[in-house]
């Protein structure tokens, strides 16, 4: 809009008409588009080429910014040097647990909430929706408390419990179970199926959509999180990768081949879980805002 | 489970009442099954935490001895420590910068997505991975990128005949330089969030607009920025509360330094319970947070609600 709005007034300002305004093969906006999605890959780019790089390549000044090969040097040092593997399998472990109970216990809660009439269900909601308002800051150094006594801390039983189930899944759920039709539940109800039978065979396969926002959310935040790790894991062995990719960094600095090495490893999954589901993901990160 | 026999004296209505009675308890009682395990951990893990973390705030705990009462000591020393001012200070520049930047631009994007030019899916992609990725890792590839030394930065500054920079260990520039990691994964997150509400702008408004004789600038001012009000509010709210919590990326680049030039609330925070083991000092300082982000939400909705009774109005 401005991009043309300037060339017209410059035409009018140097005289030339109309007709004669060059006109560019493609619209006027990819000029600050294409520049701006540029400088948004880039990073990403750099960290992709200097993983392959060698710490000769890296260290020289100034710095190559293309590899001449690749060197798998970084990933060599990152496998010998740090417990990427055990942190990859400890990451999936608590991201896959997190993922499915948030499914299986939001999937329920939800429907109670969304379908069945029962004592304390509307206290029960309220004060569920109140919790999503507390920060993590203000539950943190209780949470480790209660880990403690539970024997839980420096294990993975302490990132697993606090993202067993969010209010987050429970309430996106209850919201969407609310949107179906109830006529082809009260059918299965009057074939005398229970409960769980109505939700498991006909609510939740209408329900791909939100569960699929549920997985992609989880997913997100658990294997993204390095606070919660941060404070409830001391030993390596029971590191997550963000946590062991945070310490990596702090102790092998010099080493910018391996850590990216180790960045990409971290970052790896949640890529290519993007663009294998790239319009799920972007609903998905929609809805967490246009809902919160 | 089957109706208990019944004696033949009790009328057929009394019968349908009971059996209702117990209908309704079955229901209920499934319905616990359904949530209480969601109830459990939510409530156990939320709503105890709170209610103890208040009472950490009114004692000296060292997490391990046992704590003393100390009344209101922790919060007045708060008001007296330089570091916590510092760290809200600190706190609140970032958050002055980041929430109008990124959901100014992001709108901007949104509005240049929104219009129907080739590539788009493309364009937005690639300003929506960075929103994936974890601060961990954007803090240790933008560490590398900016090492004053080894980086691709510097190297690229030098081609355009600039200087060297330092970056995060320079006290003027670290702050400033988190401020652009955040905006570079969190604009891609504004720009959806408007491009799908700009869908939900009614086109038959936008037509009648037009007829009407009015201009881009017009529509833009007059028609798509009131329909996306609401949108616009809640960005300022999301976004404003979580650019108060920022920690992961600040832990994983600067640590609060230089000279404490980075040091934010959380991270002051989490130095204080867990690395001082001062819990009660932090849960103190977790308090005042909390209090604030509680503030500045019911603050935004009543404003939300002011604006939602004017809009009303003047379609009246």
């Amino acid at each position: 809009m401005t991009a043309t709005a300037t060339t017209q007034r410059r035409a009018a300002h140097t005289g030339v008409g109309r007709k004669s305004r060059v006109r560019l093969p493609f619209s006027a906006w990819h000029l600050l588009l294409a520049p701006l999605a540029l400088v948004f890959a880039i990073p990403l780019i750099w960290l992709v080429l200097s993983s392959v790089m060698s710490n000769a390549e890296i260290n020289r000044f100034p710095p190559a910014l293309w590899p001449s090969g690749i060197n798998l040097g970084g990933f060599r040092y990152v496998l010998n040097n740090a417990l990427f593997p055990r942190w990859f399998l400890n990451s999936l472990i608590v991201s896959g647990v997190a993922v499915v109970s948030n499914l299986v216990f939001g999937s329920l809660g939800g429907y109670a909430f969304a379908r069945m009439r029962f004592f304390g269900s509307r206290t029960l909601l309220v004060l569920m929706l109140a919790t999503m308002a507390i920060p993590f800051q203000l539950t943190m150094i209780p949470t480790f408390l209660v880990m403690k006594s539970l024997g839980l801390i420096d294990s993975l039983g302490a990132l697993i419990v606090p993202s067993l189930v969010t209010p987050f899944a429970v309430f996106l759920l209850r919201q969407f179970f609310l949107s179906l039709p109830r006529e082809l539940e009260e059918a299965a109800w009057m074939d005398g199926c229970t409960r769980l039978r109505v939700l498991f065979r006909i609510v939740l396969p209408l329900s791909r959509p939100a569960l699929s926002t549920v997985a992609i959310l989880t997913f997100l935040t658990t294997w993204n999180d390095l606070t919660w790790p941060l404070i409830a894991i001391n030993h390596d062995t029971q590191y997550t990768l963000q946590l062991g990719l945070a310490n990596f960094q702090g102790r092998h600095h010099t080493q910018w081949a391996a850590v990216m090495a180790g960045n990409l490893i971290t970052v790896l999954p949640v890529l290519l879980a993007f663009i294998g589901a790239q319009k799920s993901f972007i609903r998905s990160i929609t809805s967490s805002g246009l809902k919160g | 489970m089957s109706p208990v026999p019944t004696p033949i004296t009790i009328s057929g209505h009394e019968l349908q009442q009971r059996a209702r009675r117990q209908a309704r308890r079955r229901e209920s009682a499934t319905a616990w099954s359904f949530i209480s395990p969601a109830v459990l951990i939510i409530l156990g893990l939320s709503i105890v935490p709170t209610v103890w973390s208040f009472l950490l705030s009114f004692q000296a705990d060292d997490l391990v001895t046992p704590s003393r009462w100390v009344g209101l000591d922790n919060y007045y020393a708060l008001t007296k420590d330089p570091h916590f001012g510092e760290a809200v200070r600190n706190t609140l520049v970032y958050t002055a910068l980041y929430v109008p930047l990124s959901i100014v631009l992001g709108l901007g994007l949104a509005l240049v997505l929104n219009r129907r030019i080739r590539l788009v899916g493309l364009y937005r992609t690639l300003f929506v991975v960075p929103f994936v990725i974890s601060a961990t890792a954007q803090g240790t590839l933008f560490s590398f990128i900016l090492d004053p030394q080894f980086g691709a930065a510097n190297a690229v500054l030098r081609w355009f005949g600039v200087s060297p920079q330092n970056f995060f260990t320079d006290p003027a520039q670290a702050l400033l330089v988190l401020v652009a990691i955040s905006l570079w994964s969190g604009l891609g997150f504004c720009v959806v969030v408007y491009l799908a509400a700009l869908q939900d702008v009614p086109q038959p408004l936008i037509e009648a607009a037009r007829l009407d004789g009015a201009g881009r600038w017009h529509l833009l001012r007059h028609v798509t920025l009131p329909t996306l009000t609401p949108v616009s509010v809640f960005l300022v709210l999301w976004q404003t509360i979580n650019a108060l919590q920022v920690f992961d990326l600040v832990y994983v680049t600067t640590k609060g330094g230089p000279l404490g030039a980075t040091t934010v609330i959380v991270y002051f925070i989490w130095e204080q319970a867990f690395k001082n083991f001062t819990a009660g000092y932090g849960a103190a300082a977790a308090y005042v947070l909390a209090v604030a982000l509680f503030v500045i939400a019911a603050g935004l909705r009543v404003v939300r609600g002011r604006e939602r009774n004017r809009l009303e109005g003047a379609t009246r």
